[in-house]
């Protein structure tokens, strides 16, 4: 059990996907204009490396390594498939915003780098727990930044309005900085330098 | 002609005004992992628009004559729809083809192989790849505007990751807080340079020309009744 403990540790602090290992950069940033994007999208990521983890850790034996980078590509897509369809079923008007970006988990860096090298070299129960780590670590810097910019840039948390009316008849305006592309970045990197000072995400990314 | 300049438009605007990186994040991991020198951002540039020139008129076949729902009507099966498999042949392609490009590179010229060879393995997922070919999906192009969009992107790519090189070259000299070097300060100048592209966005290349046409129409359209009108003062 503590080595689930430490991994999760690991994962969601110490080397947090986006923050330390700069992993999986791309989605992060384009999806959280909305807290919503954000938790879908997280949920999403972490169901694919948690089994695709699990798949590769059980096929690690049997996988020539030549080949081995098509093989986790064609499992992870098939994973992706499986997550598009059940949302395209089920949560239609957020898989309509998040446009492609459910397809590009499939090149989501997070998802090879973990199969690289985690789910290579262990077994499928700690390759299992591992990917659900990295997936939620992916999704706390996600919901984090998401949150951010909603509540920033529109004024509101999950849809519902968060800053009250007095305060915008009182001269308060919405950052519209906060909804355009570029302040992802400037808050991210904010973000990384918050938990780089306060000792999480520590070193210097390879 | 008015295609031609539809066309050019679409390039202008996948190189400047939706910059792949810049406006729609994509291949931002490699971005950020190999923009710390000009001549390999330089490399890695050029294999991008490279492979992206080959992947996304391949996969925009595939995608007309196998996968969009009625594509096999020219197998007599009009009803079948593969729209499913398109993320898992659209990866497959797109591995396929980095892995022959760096075979057949490896043989024909060593020299490129040694400055490109080590980043092929590197674009197979590269996200920008992916989704060039994703958005042309979306944004139903033809295959005119496949290849075009498909150049565009990269050498759009390639303008990003060269001027953050540049501009992480001269950032060894300054001094940079503790906690910010390295990602932070990375990510802060991104967005700085996302908001300096941004400037470009009031631009709409395609939609311009279109406009210009209805408005050549609308001119001739107000001609045409001042000639009426005209010609009813002379009757009058």
């Amino acid at each position: 059990m503590s080595t689930i403990k430490r991994i999760f540790k690991n994962t969601m602090w110490i080397s947090n996907p986006i923050a330390y290992q700069v992993l999986g950069v791309c989605s992060a940033l384009a999806v959280t204009v909305q807290l919503e994007n954000g938790l879908v999208m997280g949920a999403a990521l972490t169901i694919v490396v948690a089994f695709s983890n699990l798949l590769i850790s059980l096929m690690r034996n049997f996988i020539p390594h030549r080949i081995r980078i098509i093989i986790e590509l064609v499992i992870i897509s098939a994973l992706v498939i499986i997550v598009d369809q059940f949302l395209q079923a089920y949560l239609f008007d957020v898989s309509r915003r998040l446009s492609v970006f459910v397809g590009l988990i499939i090149t989501n860096c997070i998802v090879m780098g973990r199969a690289e090298a985690f789910a290579m070299a262990n077994g499928p129960w700690l390759s299992f727990w591992d990917g659900i780590g990295n997936g939620l670590g992916y999704a706390v810097v996600l919901v984090l930044v998401g949150g951010i910019r909603e509540i920033f840039g529109s004024g509101s948390l999950l849809g519902i309005q968060i800053v009250p009316e007095f305060l915008y008849s009182a001269g308060y305006v919405n950052n519209g900085l906060m909804v355009l592309p570029p302040f992802a970045f400037i808050l991210l990197g904010l973000i990384v330098w918050i938990a780089k000072t306060l000792g999480g995400a520590h070193g210097e990314e390879s | 002609m008015s295609e031609m300049f539809a066309l050019m438009g679409l390039f202008t605007t996948s190189v400047f005004i939706q910059n792949i990186l810049l406006s729609s994040f994509l291949g931002m991991c490699s971005f950020l992992a190999v923009s710390k020198r000009v001549d390999t951002a330089m490399g890695l540039g050029f294999a991008v628009i490279f492979v992206l020139t080959l992947t996304a008129p391949l996969n925009w076949v595939l995608n007309v004559f196998l996968l969009q729902p009625g594509a096999l009507a020219w197998l007599g099966m009009p009803d079948v729809d593969l729209s499913f498999l398109r993320f898992i042949t659209f990866i497959a392609v797109i591995a396929a083809v980095t892995q022959l490009v760096e075979m057949i590179i490896e043989k024909m010229s060593p020299k490129l192989y040694v400055s490109l060879g080590i980043f092929l393995p590197l674009i197979a997922v590269n996200c920008a790849i992916l989704g060039v070919a994703l958005f042309m999906v979306e944004r139903e192009y033809s295959f005119g505007q496949t290849v075009v969009f498909a150049i565009g992107s990269g050498v759009g790519w390639w303008l990003a990751i060269i001027a953050m090189a540049s501009i992480r070259e001269k950032m060894t000299y300054s001094n940079v807080p503790k906690g910010l070097q390295g990602l932070g300060i990375t990510m802060i100048t991104t967005g700085l340079m996302a908001i300096g592209f941004m400037c470009f966005s009031g631009i709409n290349l395609e939609r311009e020309v279109e406009e210009s046409e209805s408005s050549i129409e609308f001119s001739s359209g107000v001609i045409d009744e001042k000639l009426k009108n005209l010609k009813r003062g002379e009757k009058c």
